[in-house]
């Protein structure tokens, strides 16, 4: 039903979006976990993901940076990602196309995954070092600028086991940066938090939206900051979009059954 | 009955201390390859290649699952079969770094087993390539788990190295074994190999664990 | 077809050594389970110096080789007036040398079973001693399967030593036949599988079925 040649082989003309899902199925073994995605994220854009547990909102991230998809394609900044031209036809990409077109791309997680043997310097620096070949000074000088930015110069030389977990994911946001990444992700970067400092974490991000031009996709549980922030919501229901639109047309005005029942839960439960 | 003489084992004394040495290069030499060895076979278990990780993984098996005293005289006898005669300190430490290898690879396997699967995937996200996934991040978390199991082998190796003596390594044992009969006496040089055994091997046990936690200290994860 | 002739020739000869092998990893086995009970339990002891005792076993036959243990056995012996047979010297050295090492998998499995079970037990007024056999002792057991089939192995490559106090087993017979045809791959291989064979086919899937039955008969799996 669905041939590669369907699929251009980069995307042309005036408004190019930063992110395009287009058609995305991903299947894990044989529970369907996204069915038929389309999903256009513009430059600069800040997309929040949000719905109920299981509904695929960490696949959706997941798919453009460490999972292969089973149809469609999906493009970043007009180039394909998950396929690769060859001899002008898309073909599914190699592990060696698929690092170099994820470059663009910064990931933060739930987790911070933090590397435990290097100080929150070294491994802001890890990544421009020895992926982007700066040179050591280079690199420091730019990890030492993200970590004031997001406020952890003081800490630089710790490791992050005596680092609160707010601290780490700001330096885990300062590592991503460092790779001056077009599209940043973050999947629930807050959950793992003590309410006490999940702010400090919200305040990192909310700065990022208002100096700087990043394209962002965000999958959060914290409807008040989303609607704050976000030039979009997507509201994902079983593995597809059920409703989208801008945080006062989803929040204020809900059409979908589903979104009024889920926004209403989410609601009673704060 | 009880016949201990002091005079005779303060005389052989100094030819044991010379075979310790003997011994202690023995058990290091054996385990300087086993380490490298044991990574290797750990790493060619992860390999996406089907066949190579199942040949590897059969092979650990095997080793593990025979004698070393037979490993030493089958690498030590099967040379000559084809032309290549290799000297015993040779054979030796290529049986016994094999042996040891495949234990270590074992705990190696632990350790990259330990890694969490969020360490792989920051290192996705950054776009690093497999060898700088391994080298930089992954095997350096790896390694500080193992450290006990790779201290507890270095024991276990040293212990072991008496088996060489039946190639004619001159270590602990082949000494002490040429001292009694060349004197007729065993009680004193195999009552001396039992305590200097144990002198080395029991402290030995405290410092690896002393070296264990300032390992995990100095590579920052405690 | 060379090899089948090797084996022709020399085929009973490395069945005999095979049987003089299991019987000395029977009874070693024997005698090291015997003792890892006996020392691993003794180490457990309120009394420090029943401790002491158990712990200066442990640790002497932990702290030095088992060849060392299997020459002091049997060549210095016997200056004490206590000469053994070089088959019962065998396995008694093995089996007190595993013996050493399976008393720390006893003692580490009694002192994992939950605190809850010991206090449970208590709580029916048990005798100290019908507490351990009928309520600590077989949970611990069950912990305490997996590594012993590890051991169990190791103790089937230890019994490969007896072999160099003339003991006749696998391990002897294969150097004899090395040494009579120097065919060394043929002779050393043969044995080499044959205690793989015996260690991965017939003691592994014999201790997992012992432990899945164990596991069953707790109630955990
Ligand atoms: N590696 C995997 N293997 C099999 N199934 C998976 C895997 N990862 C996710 N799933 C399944 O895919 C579906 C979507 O998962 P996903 O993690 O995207 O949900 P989510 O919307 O992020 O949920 P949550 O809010 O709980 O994080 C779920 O049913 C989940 O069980
Ligand atoms: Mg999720």
């Amino acid at each position: 039903m669905d041939t590669l040649t369907a699929y251009p082989l980069k995307l042309d003309g005036t408004d190019v979006p930063m992110v395009r899902f287009m058609n995305v199925t991903k299947k894990y073994g044989a529970l369907t976990v996204l069915e038929n995605l389309n999903l256009d994220i513009a430059e600069g854009e800040m997309v929040s993901i949000i719905g109920p547990s299981g509904s695929g909102k960490t696949t959706v991230l997941r798919m453009l940076m460490l999972e292969q998809i089973n149809s469609g394609v999906i493009y970043v900044d007009g180039r394909p990602l998950t396929h690769m031209n060859k001899n002008g036809a898309l073909v599914p990409a190699d592990r060696r196309y698929l690092r170099t077109a994820r470059e663009p791309i910064g990931m933060c997680f739930q987790h911070f995954n933090l590397f435990p043997h290097m100080t929150a310097l070294q491994n802001c620096m890890e990544g421009p070092v020895q992926v982007l070949g700066l040179t050591k000074r280079e690199a420091r000088e730019r990890s030492e600028e993200l970590l004031e930015l997001v406020g952890m110069s003081e800490k630089r030389d710790q490791h992050p086991s005596r680092l609160s977990g707010g601290q780490q994911q700001r330096v885990a946001i300062a590592r991503a940066l460092a790779m001056r990444p077009k599209v940043m992700l973050f999947d629930e970067v807050t959950s793992a938090l003590d309410p006490e400092v999940i702010g400090e974490v919200t305040n990192v991000i909310r700065k990022l939206v208002s100096e700087h031009s990043l394209t962002m996709l965000m999958v959060t549980h914290q409807m008040g900051f989303a609607r704050d922030i976000s030039d979009r919501i997507c509201f994902f229901f079983g593995g597809r979009i059920e409703e989208q639109g801008t945080p006062d047309e989803l929040f204020g005005n809900p059409k979908r059954e589903r979104t009024q029942q889920f926004l209403s839960a989410v609601k009673s439960a704060d | 009955m009880f016949d201990w003489r002091w005079d005779f084992a303060w005389e052989i004394l100094p030819r044991l201390i010379v075979a310790t040495g003997n011994t202690l290069i023995a058990a290091g030499a054996g385990y300087l390859i086993a380490i490298v060895l044991g990574l290797v076979l750990a790493l060619a278990q992860r390999t996406p290649l089907r066949s190579l990780s199942w040949i590897v993984r059969e092979f650990v098996e095997f080793i593990r699952s025979t004698p070393l005293v037979l490993q030493i005289f089958f690498v030590f006898y099967v040379g000559p079969q084809f032309g290549v005669r290799l000297d015993p300190w040779t054979a030796g430490m290529i049986a016994i770094g094999l042996h040891y290898s495949a234990y270590l690879s074992e705990v190696y396997r632990g350790g990259f087993e330990a890694v969490p699967k969020g360490q792989w995937e920051a290192c996705t996200s950054l776009s690093m390539s497999m060898r700088q996934t391994y080298v930089r991040v992954i095997i350096p978390q790896a390694l500080p788990p193992s450290v006990a199991g790779m201290g507890n082998y270095l024991v276990g190796i040293f212990k072991d190295t008496p088996m060489l003596s039946v190639i004619g390594v001159a270590e602990l044992m082949h000494a002490a074994n040429a001292i009694g009969s060349e004197n007729y006496r065993f009680l004193e040089p195999f009552t001396l190999v039992g305590i200097i055994f144990l002198a080395i091997s029991l402290p030995s046990a405290g410092l690896i664990k002393l070296f264990e936690s300032w390992v995990r200290r100095r590579i920052g994860i405690d | 077809m060379a090899y089948l002739e090797f084996l022709a020739e020399f085929g009973s000869r490395f069945l005999d050594g095979s049987l003089i092998t299991v019987a000395q990893f029977l009874l070693s086995a024997a005698l090291a389970i015997a003792i890892a009970l006996g020392f691993g339990l003794l180490k457990l002891a309120r009394h420090w110096v029943v401790r002491g005792v158990a712990t200066l076993y442990i640790e002497l036959f932990r702290g030095t080789s088992l060849l060392v243990q299997l020459y002091w056995i049997f060549f210095v012996l016997p200056l004490f007036g206590l000469t053994l047979e070089k088959f019962t010297a065998g396995f008694l050295a093995v089996g007190m040398n595993l013996g050493a090492y399976g008393a720390e998998l006893v003692r580490g499995a009694v002192r994992s079973v939950p605190k809850g079970q010991w206090e449970a037990a208590y709580a029916l007024s048990m005798s100290p001693a019908r507490r351990m056999w009928r309520i600590i002792l077989p949970q611990a057991l069950v912990i305490m399967l997996p590594g012993w089939g590890n051991l169990l192995i190791e103790l089937l490559k230890a019994t490969a030593l007896v072999s160099l106090i003339s003991v006749t087993d696998l391990m002897f017979e294969a150097k004899q036949v090395n040494s009579t045809t120097f065919l060394s791959i043929q002779a050393f291989g043969t044995a080499l599988v044959i205690y793989y064979v015996f260690a991965r086919f017939l003691l592994t899937p014999a201790m997992r079925r012992l432990e899945l039955s164990m596991a069953r008969r707790i109630g955990k799996a």
